[in-house]
């Protein structure tokens, strides 16, 4: 297998729109970048920034106006790279008269499988994704978080590569989200490489190799959840109880009370003082945490500064 | 091939499934009552009311079903985005539109089929037993299928590139015009230029010739269709229907999906 799974060159993608279809909509704009073979790939932005599209663009559901993909150093035009990839549809919908054994054994022809091989697959993965006790449901009567499961099932039924996924945790609830996440890790163990697209931060900091943050349809930037928003620690957070007979430290001026508990937050250079005093006050210490820029205020300051750029654009053309 | 077949076998489950063929029922009403009411009113032509009417419902149901389902072939998937998953799999568009198409056509056959058994059922209850001029029913259901199928490309290739309704519209139009194309072939009118004429000629040669199918009026009276007939229309129906999926083809291979 290559070293690099997903390589995107320059690609970009207009829409025309207007009466006459005469005016374009530039949805992405050369995009350039690259996902190692192994690796799980977050692809972050907010609604409309360009992810699906460009993961449409990556399945040949849509067309580039420019620019090349290659998967697994095929081209994209290439239908038989799709015999080594995987795709969940964003929300999928499925063919609603079918049962998810069937909806699995039909896209499982599509790769040649021998129907013993077939049979054996259908049964393993709908146990994979916990659909083994609905697999003679109709489609029809699943709820949004069991086509989510059946999208997902389908996906992973051929053993593919790489696994594409555009918003896997969409209509989840928590206990989906988490047999979600289970999955896309189990795909990297197994040596899988893994795209896919979220807007929950959270999910991409406790999975993701490396991200990529698409924001207005331009890549705003690649690298590791720590690359991403530093690595150096603003400070330090502990949080600790305190008994109401006991001498109050004087670091307590500083502290935020929820409930029981105090919470402050100081230099990394004044901890071991801090603790000093914690332990001579007889405080029981409940926590003690490094504070770091989450990938979250990264990208709301990538989303602010877009906007703000658009709306400079905007006024300047008035 | 095998995409192809997969997907027509998957079209075929999915019409059964939505229970396309409860139309059968409809029919065999239809023809029970006809059976039932022509053996009372028409003294001696009961024979031929009875084909007429038959090979008229099963026409008019088959195009009612190509046109209406073979529009929702292709809109339908793209709407409710259940193609997204099947195109991510090495599967060519074209593949998709022929095992579709192929799919239609299957429903349709063994709905056509299922029709004549019962056209034969009614015809049996009015005369039995069955005369030898009686089977040539069967190339008048066989011409009407070939027909449905033609209807099927053309709703396929409409719907896509434009809205189902408008697709609906233009099947039925080009449909209707079609009957009318050798009229407009052989039109001699007084008031037209030769230029308009020509036209006129070109026009009638691109339109389907769907009147070129229509051997309703011959078994109805037991008459038998010429077999160079039948092939003229085979071989014409499968090239007209392969040139209209080529450009359905090309058209839908470079289509953006929403």
């Amino acid at each position: 297998m290559p070293s690099v799974a997903i390589e995107i060159e320059n690609l970009s993608k207009e829409y025309p729109f207007g009466f006459l279809h005469l005016r374009k909509r530039r949805s992405l704009e050369n995009l350039t970048m690259q996902v190692q073979a192994g690796d799980v790939f977050g692809f972050l932005g907010p609604n409309g920034a360009g992810k699906s599209t460009t993961i449409k663009l990556l399945m040949r559901l849509i067309f580039p106006t420019s620019g090349t993909a290659r998967i697994l150093g095929k081209s994209i035009e290439d239908v038989s790279m799709h015999q080594d990839i995987g795709y969940l549809p964003e929300q999928p919908y499925f063919y609603d008269y079918l049962t998810a054994a069937e909806l699995l054994d039909y896209f499982a022809r599509f790769h040649g499988l021998r129907e013993s091989d077939r049979r054996e697959r259908v049964q393993r993965i709908l146990k994979r994704v916990g659909l083994d006790t609905a697999k003679k449901i109709q489609l029809r009567k699943y709820s949004k978080g069991m086509l989510q499961r059946a999208g997902l099932a389908q996906a992973i039924l051929h053993d593919p590569q790489v696994v594409v996924l555009d918003e896997p945790m969409s209509g989840l609830d928590p206990l989906g989200r988490r047999e979600v996440r289970d999955i896309i890790l189990g795909l990297k163990k197994e040596g899988r490489t893994v795209l896919f697209s979220t807007h929950i931060l959270s999910d991409a900091e406790m999975l993701c190799d490396r991200v990529g943050v698409i924001v207005g349809g331009k890549l705003r930037g690649v690298g590791t959840p720590g690359e991403m928003v530093g690595i150096q620690t603003q400070g330090m957070e502990i949080l600790f109880e305190l008994d109401g007979s006991a001498k109050k430290p004087a670091l307590l001026e500083k502290a935020a009370k929820t409930g029981e508990r105090y919470r402050v937050q100081l230099p990394e250079a004044e901890l071991y003082n801090a603790l000093d005093q914690l332990k001579e006050a007889g405080a029981r210490i409940l926590s003690v945490a490094q504070i770091k820029p989450t990938l979250e205020e990264f990208f709301m300051n990538l989303v602010d500064a877009d906007r703000a750029q658009a709306n400079a654009v905007e006024v300047s053309g008035r | 091939m095998r995409n192809v077949w997969v997907v027509a076998t998957n079209t075929f489950r999915e019409a059964v499934r939505d229970r396309v063929l409860y139309n059968l029922v409809f029919f065999a009403l239809l023809m029970m009552g006809a059976a039932i009411l022509v053996g009372q009113i028409s003294i001696g032509i009961e024979e031929s009311v009875i084909v007429s009417l038959g090979l008229s419902a099963i026409s008019v149901i088959g195009i009612f079903i190509a046109v209406f389902i073979g529009v929702g072939l292709v809109s339908k998937e793209m709407d409710k985005r259940t193609l997204y998953a099947l195109l991510a799999k090495p599967v060519q568009r074209w593949e998709f539109l022929l095992g579709k198409f192929g799919g239609l056509v299957m429903t349709l056959t063994v709905n056509t089929a299922a029709m004549a058994v019962g056209l034969y059922a009614a015809l049996w209850t009015v005369k039995h037993p069955l005369e030898r001029s009686d089977w040539y029913l069967l190339v008048a259901v066989y011409l009407i299928l070939l027909k449905l199928a033609l209807i099927v490309a053309l709703a396929m290739l409409f719907s896509c590139f434009t809205t189902p309704f408008l697709a609906i519209l233009f099947t039925l139009g080009l449909y209707f015009a079609g009957l009318f194309a050798e009229d407009l072939r052989t039109m001699q009118a007084i008031s037209l230029t030769p230029e308009t004429m020509k036209l006129f000629r070109g026009i009638s040669y691109l339109l389907p010739n769907f009147e070129n199918f229509n051997v309703m009026g011959v078994v109805a009276h037991g008459r038998s269709v010429p077999a160079t007939l039948v092939w003229q229309d085979t071989g014409y129906a499968i090239l007209y229907a392969a040139i209209v999926l080529a450009g359905a083809a090309m058209i839908f291979s470079r289509r953006n999906l929403k």
